[in-house]
């Protein structure tokens, strides 16, 4: 029996921080705090009209100019973060529920019952996903709650597809046989055993889904199926602002850069712990 | 006569430059003749492989060679470019991985996987090439040297493919051969015909060889010189005669005294007392047939019977594909049979576990072979052993935590191990725990699935030592699923030889052991390389052995599934008719056409 120190750290160690995810976390923490706090910070409502003049300069009026209205583009960008952050991620992690525990089902349970929901599931796929949402809000109208479910069961279809296959890869492990041979039920091995070797790659996939969820709201916004005016959304105040760029207005740009900018610092996180989990497993088949 | 291959003082290092290097190989030394092999021996992690890898001036990704030198046919390796690098490997220097299955490439044909490195070095045209490769499957005996070429790797036996790989590395005559383990993932049937392939190979190219392995015996059969190496030093070196009749150094030692005695020259302790006919059996397993597959079955399995009586070890032995793993499954429910019966204390078992009673799951457990994965690499040690104890003891959390202490106490760990996650141990470790998860549930019978067969000959040892011991003082019964020989015969009191799904012979171990044999438990204890050095040309001259090694197991052959390998077959008898269940002794049986006088007769 040979110890294998070097290994021994391999779990729970955080010392290879890149700068990327430094990058990365900054912009998120950066945005999660205004998140938090943007409403108190604003110096206006995200209703208030404080300039009869549209499409104001910035630093004329408000620290960003005014919008089409002639509302501040600086307080509805802060009132807009909480709303665009918090409606993303309910609608992942609704989608996350669904997906999960449909995909998980369907791993452990016969082959009927999996192909059936593979086979749903696929035809849900088969539509572009905006389309989709189009027909469903269309049909049953824009309220935030209509959106969000929408949202979520659109987007858990994807989530279920990636949970059945990792499921199915860790359910034809030996520790699960042997789970088996103890006469545990399905809830307990899917819990117990399944779900923690599952967790790593799901929370990356989370963080990606995060990001889709956000571009997918705002696209719904831009199209007048999201969040309704006067609440402000940064996809909303895309949608609104656009006449603006014809006449030199940065009103939509800001929302824009700032839907980019919160995607681009999710995925640095993303990215690196993707890596580290592909050099944990690289070094788990090394050793 | 210069050395084909000269390393001097070779240092390796292993790490990345943020968590810093250590030392893998320290100081080892390697010169190889013309002709010669060299083998280097030790556990795993001892830097063996990284030793002769360096031979190609190759090493591992996260590796680096950082001392010493290399000359292969007078040339430093280290001072060459990665371009030189390149020109050398597969030229006058080839490699022969351990698991031949996974270094063939399924999508590509043999012919054109095993003259690659001659066409990609342009040594000769491509027709040539594969004409010179068909004498090479004719010298290393394979079936059919004509078709070989245009077959694909997954319709050939794996012993010939790792005969192939062989053909692979000397179809460009290399001046020196590197074989990395190439034996230790085949049955000992098969591992004999790929030992005289090479040793013949070897000797009549003149080929150098660095031959790495964890095993005494194959070492014994085909090396000239024997380095042994421990955590990266040399430990001894010496003339294969030498260290194996005189070793010096205490691990080399270590290494002869975990080679287990073959099963011929076991003494019987008869005072022991053997097996007791009558006493009650925890499992009797009645025409069990089983098999995969949902709409048309694959048997694996068929009708199969046999008892494991309390406190005994029952044995079962055969090589890969013959279903005894299935067996394992079955009766702990994981696999449902398709007939026959399974009884616990004369109570029929139901065929999934999740069906049985608490009791039954509670009094069989079953471990597995391959210790990486049957135990959660998300669960802490002390979840691992807790949940049987909930499961089937109950215990109040003050005397859970001590009785998980006890468990590692049991299996020989320290109580701090609680905390620690798989990923944090051995492989020897590793299977201590899932052993001890199994007596955690405090069974009656433990159904031990190869639970050496991954580990280091070392561990090994010490991993069957612990089952003793436990049998011992808990009293506990095994069901021991083994290919090797003779670990079961160190170890058992009951033996089942299983053949393609079928039961051979079964009855007391010495009595298997003894004539009359069943002629397919003849050849296995003939297979199973002695430690001395001339066993192996021993047992190809005896050629009636080797004529009946290259031909596969037959899972759905009507009649005996022996008969195509069988020497004594009878003609339309054998391959028309089931075999007749012979009774030698009272319990020993022998399923065979040929009268048990005359499969007495038969000498080894």
């Amino acid at each position: 029996m040979t110890g294998r120190p070097e290994n021994a750290a391999a779990l729970g160690s955080g010392s290879d921080v890149t700068p990327s995810l430094v990058i990365g976390l900054i912009i998120v923490g950066f945005w999660l705090l205004v998140a938090l706090f943007g409403p108190t910070l604003a110096p206006y409502l995200e209703s208030d009209i404080i300039t009869d003049m549209s499409y104001a300069p910035a630093g004329e009026v408000g620290l960003l100019g005014s919008d089409y209205l002639g509302r501040d583009v600086f307080s509805r960008l802060l009132y807009g973060a909480r709303m665009t952050m918090g409606l993303a991620l309910l609608a992942t992690v609704l989608s996350f529920s669904i997906g999960v525990t449909l995909g998980f089902t369907a791993a452990i349970s016969g082959r009927w019952i999996d192909g059936f929901m593979s086979r749903i599931n696929d035809a849900l796929m088969a539509f572009p996903s905006v389309i989709l949402a189009l027909i469903v809000m269309s049909a049953l109208g824009t309220s935030l709650v209509i959106m969000i479910v929408t949202v979520a069961i659109i987007d858990s279809t994807r989530v279920f597809r990636l949970s059945r296959a990792l499921a199915m890869d860790v359910s034809v492990m030996d520790f699960v046989d042997v789970a088996r041979s103890r006469g545990e039920s399905l809830w307990w091995i899917t819990a117990r055993e399944i779900l923690p070797n599952t967790l790593a790659p799901l929370t990356a996939e989370f963080g990606i889904r995060f990001t889709f969820a956000i571009l997918f709201i705002s696209a719904l916004s831009f199209l007048g199926l999201g969040v309704q005016p006067p609440a402000a959304d940064w996809g909303v105040m895309v949608k609104e602002n656009l006449q603006g760029l014809l006449f030199g207005s940065a009103a939509a740009l800001m929302p824009a850069c700032a839907v980019a900018s919160l995607t681009v610092g999710v995925n640095l996180i993303v990215d690196w712990f993707l890596k580290r989990m592909g050099s944990d497993v690289a070094q788990e088949l090394m050793n | 006569m210069n050395p084909v291959i000269d390393i001097k003082d070779l240092w390796v290092e292993a790490g990345s430059a943020s968590a810093g290097f250590d030392s893998i190989v320290e100081g080892v030394s390697v010169r190889v003749h013309p002709g010669e092999v060299v083998a280097l021996i030790g556990e795993s992690g001892s830097g063996k492989t990284t030793t002769a890898l360096s031979a190609l001036a190759y090493s591992k990704p996260g590796c680096r060679i950082v001392g010493g030198s290399i000359h292969l046919n007078g040339r430093d390796l280290l001072e060459l470019t990665q371009e030189e690098r390149r020109q050398l490997r597969g030229r006058e220097a080839a490699y022969v991985a351990q698991s031949a299955s996974a270094a063939f490439n399924p999508a590509i044909k043999i012919g054109d996987q095993v003259i690659e490195s001659t066409v990609i070095h342009d040594l000769m045209p491509r027709n040539e090439a594969l004409r010179q490769a068909v004498e090479m499957y004719q010298r290393l005996d394979l079936p059919e040297p004509g078709q070989l070429s245009n077959r694909y790797p997954h319709q050939v036996s794996g012993g010939q493919l790792q005969r192939l790989m062989a053909a692979m590395a000397m179809s460009s005559s290399p001046s020196l051969l590197i074989l990395d383990e190439p034996t230790t993932a085949l049955d000992v049937t098969t591992q004999i015909s790929v030992l005289s392939a090479f040793k013949d190979l070897i000797k009549g190219q003149n080929t150098a060889a660095i031959y790495v392995t964890h095993d005494l015996a194959v070492v014994a059969q085909i090396a000239d010189r024997i380095i042994v190496m421990q955590d990266g030093k040399t430990m001894e070196a010496g003339p294969t005669d030498e260290i194996i009749s005189r070793p010096q150094n205490a691990y080399t030692q270590t290494l002869m005294a975990a080679v287990r005695p073959p099963p011929k020259s076991i003494s019987f302790d008869t005072a022991g007392g053997g097996v007791q006919a009558n006493s009650d059996s925890i499992i009797s397993v009645r025409s069990l047939t089983a098999g995969y597959g949902r709409v048309e079955k694959k048997i694996v399995l068929q009708d199969v019977s046999l008892d494991v009586p309390k406190g005994q070890v029952v044995g079962v032995i055969g090589e890969s594909g013959c279903g005894k793993s299935t067996l394992a499954r079955v009766i702990a429910g994981l696999l449902p049979q398709v007939s026959g019966e399974i009884h616990h204390h004369g109570e029929v078992l139901r065929d999934t576990a999740r069906r049985r009673t608490r009791d039954v799951l509670k009094n069989i457990q079953i471990v597995f072979q391959m210790p990486d994965v049957a135990i959660n690499p998300r669960h802490r040690v002390r979840e691992i052993l807790g949940r049987p104890l909930d499961l089937f003891i109950g215990f109040d959390s003050s005397a859970r935590e001590s009785r998980i202490d006890e468990l590692l106490e049991l299996v020989e760990l320290p109580k701090s191990y609680k905390t620690r996650f798989p990923g944090e141990l051995s492989g020897g470790e590793k299977q201590r725990i899932n052993l001890a998860r199994a007596l955690a549930a405090e069974p009656e019978l433990i159904l031990c699935d190869e639970v050496t067969s991954a580990l280091d000959t070392v561990v090994g040892k010490a991993i069957i030592d612990l089952l003793k011991k436990l049998q011992d003082n808990l009293g506990v019964a095994y069901l021991f699923i083994s290919h090797d020989l003779s670990t079961v015969a160190s170890f058992a009191d009951w033996v089942v030889v299983l053949y393609a799904g079928k039961v051979v012979e079964q009855g007391p171990l010495e009595a298997v052991l003894a004539p009359p044999f069943h002629p397919y438990t003849r050849l296995l204890l003939g297979s199973v390389p002695e430690l001395r050095t001339d066993w192996l040309d021993g047992v190809v001259a005896s050629k009636t052995h080797l004529d009946h090694l290259s031909q596969s197991v037959d899972a759905d052959a009507v009649g005996c599934p022996f008969f195509s390998r069988c020497a004594l077959a009878i003609e339309n008898v054998c391959n028309r008719h089931n075999a007749p269940l012979r009774e030698v002794n009272t319990g020993h049986t022998i399923a065979c056409h040929v009268e048990l006088e005359a499969l007495g007769r038969q000498s080894h």
